[in-house]
């Protein structure tokens, strides 16, 4: 149990949320409504997306104040807490990603496939196209093709063919390459790995209990992010971090775990990119 | 070579519109219409639904109707149609067509009365209710076997199960549906006329001036008669009034030139108001001549209760009423004279606070002098009536008086052809005889009256309640052709004709259908029949006749297409013929009457009610029915068996034998180059090729004569020479519809008048007079004399030729709104769904259009209950509630204070809520009034 | 002699031109999708929508007035649908706009994607809603398959209408076919018409023969150059109104040029 203690409660989030939501338009529920695009809270706080609502004021939208409060509600939360929490605790695309990379290690996809090499830098190409396209089209470029935005829609409003969408995420992180959509190129992961990268809350190595087995860089999505395992002690603090511990639980010499940045590590990191 | 779909569409509407306006059609597409139609039979039959009485063309294609088209030669719509005509073809193949009998049983195959239906034979079924029909007559005599007849019967089955009911059972519990919809109108006709049906025509329409329409919403429920309307005012619109009286606004509002709206049961005070304005300040309006001639002046009790359960009766004692339900039921015995009325009543000696002591309805009445009628007007005045009459509060009362007094006037100007119409608002009324005789004092004392362009004109809601309910009669009353079962020698014309022994009929009929729920209630009736009918969907205060039904020791039949509520709460269920399954006639408002061919073969095993009824006659034989019977009170009919000897039968006679396949009935052949019958199927007389296997356990193969024929003519032999001619039947096929007196080959338009009835022109010369007109009808023409109060001298006096008017004052009904419950609320129709809804409800695009029954209601009232336009809400009133959501916006616009609810939708029962009052002379259920409130749900 | 370039920078500005190529088939293959699905002139949108090209701008496909609606009108488009993917919309023929006097989809609308004041009127100084003033289309009526244009008495679409007398009134006609009948023609008026599509719902032919289109597609436009000289209300229409120059082949050239020009006029 301790060793799955945080996958279960990501996804008793993930599909609590989710549960929420379904609740909301199917019986009523006041507690969450809407979706992960926007949503009301107890009908009273607002809550949205704010990649969505850059793309929107990039497409030229005036948009009420409510959207507003609620994408910066969202944004203060993942940019002083959460970091890129978003993308293991609640986007429902993880699960399916998720279950790829669990099916690809257990066949041993990645130790026979060549590896093709891919930027990581992509997602953020992406999110800029997605915001120069917003402008172009006058539309929310991405959210007319994001398949997280049609995985929780379609969960709570119906599905459609976004179905399709899922399927070929799950088939090419399977079968194509590693973690290509969380990892890759996933604009709103680009964009919470911006927002988060000065979150309070982190993973935190320590280098004198670590054996370096390495099975936490065995488990990582984002693997650049442990650079530092078995090297030096102090937290994760590269925006692409997830927060989702896996790290953690799968350390068996409690060399992981949760903490708090502390405002010292902060300076020596400001020091650090400043040097 | 194939035809394109689009190419067949265009070809086949380009031949039919063009037929329809007798324009001829380019050679060749004339020639692609018939290639595609070349495997159609057309073939003109009557639309199914109202008493308008559309002709209609049916296509059949593989032993299924295909399609449907107004007749162009129909004189009622000429090729037009409403949109439930439109749907006839579709009516008949809803998916779940009941295609086999059905009786509960428990696991071991018994009957059981509650267990679950389960498919049987037909002979099984037939066993059962020879069982129970056997076990009921020896239970309560034949008062103990009812049948809930029907105004949409064809002439042959309401002949038939009439004949088998009242000659075989010897029981008069059988009563139509047409009693909820036009008894009012009927006892209006005999009060005043001696004789039922209208005197006027449709085509009073095209020569009217002014249209007034009394509780009618004809632009929803006689569409194609509001279409005609509508085109006489576009023809001389500011000659051509219309003026809609009514208790909310609707839809025939759209064309009136005046709206009134008046509060509930005011009609009779408006009636009256119109007479006065005639009698006191219009005196050199009224036509004396006429009136002298043609009129006399007559009065009845006005303590005459409401039709409710009297006290001392059965279920009442056994508590089946709750205290809620019995403070209205209590005013049947005596109730309180209120301000409202106390003015009416003053010439009947009554004052406000006054206890009335309620007599049972009776129909009795006398003649009285002009001076006593004018005494009765008196209180009639503008003041009173605005002030109990106005049905808006948001209208100034000085805008509703001018309206009354234009209304008046426009009654009142001379030269001026007014036409009444008046349908259920008029009927379904507490006192639903009065306001209709009080709608003809008007026309009477204007000589208004069975003139072309003029008179007051009943209007009736369903296809055959002329035609079958009222012509046949079968009304537990009544006999064929305006005959009555009390009468003597009707009876005895009666049995004559039917060959059955002196005696055999049962005087006594006064089971009509509210009373033979109410004695199912009371464990009298132990076996009833539903036949073409609802009767558990559209009877007021239903759930105690389904709880009835459900929970006591009887036996329910229903014979129907459709799984309604009726054949939920039965016991047996047998799968019927539909309209265009089986041979059949019916008769319209304006006394057309219009027959049509057998066109398909029923659905499934089903077999038409006629059938039916002619089965069940083979399980009865002389001496199961026709020894001595118990009635109640002690009565008896007598033991005619050795009568029947002396006739030639014996006690193993069949009543099959007698009132069916008898020698009369086999002289009608079935002849395959009858050009009537010709390539047309016939499944009672011939069998068919589905090979039924029937009530004796083998294939039917037919009864060898034609029976429908022998029905038709046997019936019509009543009427003719009676003012009730039917032409013969072969005549029928080849017309489209007559309107009957048919003398000498001719329809008649005006009854009464000399000018255009032989039967007036007749019982004219036979007087000896030189009349206008002659209102020959012979029921109740001599009276005793009296007052308003009562009978002075019992002589009865003659008053042959002449008709009736009556002093019949405003009163309260019986339920009105009060602080437990505010709002009065009424029922109606839409007219997308017919009746309960069982065909229409079928039909998806009909379904579509109006698949809910709503709460229409005014928005302020809405708002004052919290309620939103589509909330759903509790309608509920001492009975019963139902749930329907809020349209505060729709067809319907009460005034503030009222509801109204349709009642089509089975889930939107709105029956069990309505209150089961009726006019205590025609125990026609006033559907229209009761007190509600209404809540947020 | 020509130096070679070194290694790196040849791979990095190579890397570099890939990103381009890759990132420009991506834009292309993207905005054309985009452009595909946007493109659904016939979709009829919530009550007090904005502008169709302003409605995709500012709907953020959250589904809240999907969920505020009590009859389930109104869906979030998925993908198939050919409409743009998320947003919302309404098929009258399968469930009408039912008209809701507290119009409850409007209020919860996150973004101003459905614009409160659109809907709402000024009675004695309060804001109330006011559902007659939505406008998300216009019911349209095919006369030839009308069957009320037949003669037949049907107008299910007349009774079914919330703004009944308004929105369609009837038109009475003689028929002169039969001589005494009248056909009762449903007429719409697009000033009262909302859109609602009860009477597209209620409509008894095979296919609707009154159905609701958007206002871009049914509605066409006078020009603001003349306004009716006896309705006053009409020149609100010009207020927006300037003149301009007016080009047709005919005078596309300048006058020089055209007077220039001889061609074999001689």
């Amino acid at each position: 149990m301790r060793k799955i203690r945080y996958l279960l409660m990501r996804r008793f989030t993930q599909i609590g949320i989710l549960v929420l939501y379904f609740g909301a338009n199917a019986y009523g529920w006041k507690i969450l409504q809407g979706n992960l695009s926007a949503s009301s809270l107890f009908e009273t706080v607002p809550l949205a997306d704010p990649f969505a609502l850059l793309q929107m004021l990039f497409a030229g939208a005036v948009l009420a104040t409510d959207v507003i409060v609620g994408a910066l509600i969202i944004a203060l939360f993942y940019a002083v807490i959460g970091g890129r929490a978003f993308c293991s605790w609640v986007c429902p695309i993880n699960m399916v990603t998720d279950l790829a990379n669990w099916l690809r290690r257990r066949l041993g996809i990645s130790d026979v496939q060549k590896r093709v090499y891919m930027s990581r830098n992509v997602r953020y190409w992406v999110m800029a196209m997605a915001l120069l396209l917003s402008t172009a089209m006058g539309l929310a470029a991405f959210e007319i093709i994001s398949p997280i935005a049609m995985a929780h829609r379609g969960l709570v409003f119906g599905m459609g063919f976004g179905i399709g969408a899922l399927v070929i995420i799950f088939l090419f992180d399977l079968f194509v390459h590693e973690n290509a959509w969380c990892g890759y190129v996933c604009p709103l992961g680009g964009f919470y790995s911006i927002l988060g990268k000065f979150s309070l809350f982190r993973v935190k190595h320590d280098a004198e209990a670590c054996t370096l087995c390495m099975k936490c860089k065995e488990v990582c999505p984002e693997k650049e992010v442990l650079f530092m395992i078995g090297k030096n002690s102090g937290s994760v603090l590269m925006g692409a971090c997830t927060n989702c511990a896996r790290c953690i639980e799968v350390c068996d010499d409690d060399a992981l775990d949760f903490s708090i940045r502390s405002q010292l590590e902060q300076t020596i990191e400001q020091t650090k990119e400043k040097a | 070579m194939a035809m394109e779909r689009r190419d067949f569409l265009k070809s086949a509407a380009a031949a039919s519109a063009a037929s329809a306006i007798g324009m001829s059609i380019p050679t060749e597409a004339q020639a692609k219409a018939d290639a595609a139609q070349s495997d159609w039979r057309w073939d003109k039959a009557a639309c199914r639904f109202c008493g308008t009485g559309c002709g209609i063309m049916l296509a059949t294609k593989d032993e299924r109707i295909v399609a449907v088209k107004g007749d162009p030669a129909a004189p009622v719509n000429r090729g037009l149609n409403c949109i439930k005509g439109y749907f006839n073809a579709k009516i008949m193949y809803g998916a779940d067509r009941l295609t086999q009998p059905l009786l509960r049983m428990n696991s071991k195959g018994e009957f059981d009365k509650k267990g679950k239906f389960a498919p049987v034979s037909w002979e099984r079924a037939f066993d059962e209710m020879e069982v129970n029909i056997k076990k009921a007559l020896k239970a309560s005599g034949p008062e103990g076997v009812g049948v809930f007849a029907s105004g949409q019967y064809t002439v042959m089955e309401g002949y038939a199960a009439q004949k088998m009911m009242k000659a075989g059972f010897r029981s008069n519990a059988i009563d139509p549906n047409a009693r909820h919809c036009m008894a009012s109108a009927v006892v209006g006709f005999y009060q005043t006329f001696g004789i039922d049906e209208p005197s006027g025509c449709y085509d009073d329409i095209e020569l009217t001036d002014t249209i007034v329409s009394w509780g009618s919403n004809m632009a929803e429920m006689h569409p194609i008669l509001w279409s005609r309307v509508t085109d006489r005012k576009l023809t001389d619109p500011d000659r051509v009034k219309v003026i809609n009286m009514s208790t909310y606004r609707h839809r025939t509002s759209d064309l009136a030139d005046i709206e009134i709206i008046f509060s509930p049961n005011t009609d009779l005070a408006l009636w009256n108001y119109i007479a006065k304005e005639i009698v006191y300040n219009n005196p050199e309006s009224i036509d004396w001549d006429f009136v002298k001639k043609h009129i006399i002046f007559a009065a009845s009790p006005v303590n005459i209760g409401y039709g409710l359960r009297r006290a001392g009766e059965k279920s009442l004692k056994d508590g089946k009423y709750t205290a809620l339900e019995m403070e209205i039921i209590d005013k049947e015995m005596k109730k309180v004279v209120s301000e409202k009325e106390a003015p009416a009543l003053k010439p009947y000696g009554y004052k406000a606070g006054d206890v009335m002591e309620n007599n049972p309805g009776s129909l009795a009445h006398w003649e009285v002098s002009f001076e006593e009628y004018k005494k009765f007007l008196e209180p009639y005045t503008l003041d009173y009536v605005a002030e109990i009459s106005k049905g808006d509060p948001n209208e100034s009362i000085e805008s509703f008086k001018a309206k009354l007094q234009t209304l008046a006037d426009l009654y009142i100007e001379k030269g001026r052809k007014v036409v009444s119409f008046w349908t259920m608002g008029m009927n379904q009324h507490t006192r639903g005889t009065w306001v209709n005789t009080l709608a003809y004092n008007v026309h009477f004392l204007l000589n208004k009256q069975a003139r072309p362009g003029s008179g007051a004109f009943s209007l009736t809601g369903q296809p055959s309640a002329c035609g079958t309910a009222r012509e046949v009669g079968t009304f537990c009353h009544r006999l064929p052709a305006d005959m009555m079962v009390k009468n003597p020698k009707h009876r005895a014309i009666t049995e004559k004709a039917w060959k059955i022994p002196d005696g055999t009929l049962n005087p006594v009929g006064n089971q009509h259908i509210m009373k033979i729920h109410r004695d199912i209630e009371d464990g009298v009736v132990k076996f009833a029949w539903v036949n073409v009918c609802n009767p558990y969907q559209d009877t007021a205060s239903a759930s105690h006749w389904i709880k009835a039904a459900r929970e006591m020791d009887n036996f329910i039949v229903t014979s129907d297409g459709y799984p309604g509520i009726s054949a939920k709460v039965s016991d047996l269920i047998l799968p019927s013929a539909m309209i265009y399954e089986k041979w059949g006639a019916y008769g319209n408002a304006e006394r057309r009457t219009q027959h049509w061919r057998q066109q398909v073969l029923p659905v499934g095993d089903s077999m038409s009610d006629t059938w039916q009824w002619v089965e069940l006659s083979k399980r009865f034989t002389v001496k199961d029915v026709w020894g001595e019977q118990p009635l109640r009170g002690n009565k008896k009919l007598p033991d005619v068996m050795a009568k029947a000897k002396e006739m030639g039968y014996n006690e193993d006679t069949t009543m099959f034998e007698i009132l069916f396949a008898n020698d009369r009935a086999k002289s009608y052949k079935l002849d395959a180059n009858d050009e009537i019958q010709a390539g047309y199927d016939n499944s009672e007389c011939l069998g068919d090729s589905r090979n039924v296997v029937g009530s004796d356990g083998k294939v039917f193969k037919g009864y060898g004569f034609f029976l429908h024929k022998y029905l038709f003519e046997e019936y019509a032999d009543f009427g003719r020479g009676h003012a009730h001619d039917l032409a013969p039947f072969d005549v029928y096929h080849k017309v489209r519809g007559l309107k009957w007196p048919v003398v000498d080959g001719k329809e008649t338009q005006w009854r009464f008048n000399v000018k255009y009835d032989p039967y007036a022109a007749k019982a004219n010369k036979d007087a000896g007079t030189n009349n206008s007109h002659a209102f020959y009808g012979k029921l109740a023409k001599a009276l005793p004399q009296g007052d308003l109060l009562g009978v002075k001298d019992p002589a009865k006096k003659s008053l042959a030729n002449k008709a009736k008017i009556f002093a019949r004052p405003y009163m309260d009904p019986p339920e009105m709104p009060d602080t437990a419950y505010p709002l009065w609320l009424s029922t109606g129709r839409v007219l997308e769904h017919w009746h309960s809804g069982t065909m229409t409800m079928r039909v998806p695009e009909l379904y579509r259009a109006v698949p809910e029954a709503l709460c229409y209601m005014h928005p302020a009232d809405a708002k004052g209950l919290g309620l939103k336009r589509g909330d759903l809400a509790w309608v509920d009133s001492r009975r019963g509630q139902v749930k329907a959501r809020v349209e505060t916006r729709g067809r319907n616009r009460p005034p503030q204070g009222l509801v109204f609810v349709p009642w089509f939708d089975e889930k939107v029962f709105i029956n069990k809520v309505c209150l089961d009052a009726t006019c205590p002379q025609s125990k026609q259920t006033d559907f229209k009034k009761c007190a509600v409130k209404v809540t947020k749900a | 002699m020509r130096k070679e370039l070194p290694n790196d920078r040849r791979k990095f500005i190579l890397s570099m031109a890939r990103g381009v190529g890759l990132s420009a088939m991506g834009a292309l293959v993207w905005s054309a999708y985009v452009d595909e699905v946007k493109a659904a002139p016939l979709i009829l949108r919530p009550p007090g929508a904005l502008d169709e090209p302003d409605f995709l701008k500012t709907c953020i496909k959250c589904g809240l007035c999907v969920e505020a609606c009590p009859y389930d009108t109104l869906m979030l488009a998925q993908p198939g649908d050919n409409n743009p993917i998320g947003t919302p919309f309404f098929v009258p023929r399968d469930i009408p706009c039912y008209m809701c006097d507290d119009i409850p989809c409007v209020p919860v609308c996150p973004t101003g994607a459905l614009v409160q004041d659109s809907v709402t009127t000024e009675v004695e100084d309060e804001l109330t809603w006011d559902i007659t003033k939505i406008d998300m289309g216009l019911a349209v009526v095919d006369v030839e398959s009308c069957i009320a244009f037949w003669g037949i008495q049907c107008d299910a679409c007349y009774r079914a209408c919330p703004l009944m007398d308004e929105a369609i009134t009837l038109q009475y006609d003689k028929n002169e076919r039969t001589g005494k009948h009248a056909f009762l023609k449903p007429i719409v008026h697009a000033d009262a018409c909302t859109g609602c599509g009860l009477c597209e719902r209620a409509c008894v032919t095979k296919k609707p023969a009154i159905y609701v289109l958007p206002n871009e597609v049914a509605l066409g436009e006078v020009g603001d150059h003349y306004i009716k000289g006896w309705d006053k209300a009409d020149e609100s229409r010009l207020k927006d109104a300037k003149g301009g120059t007016t080009v047709t082949e005919r005078s596309n050239r300048s006058a020089v040029d055209s007077l220039n020009d001889t061609g074999d006029l001689y």
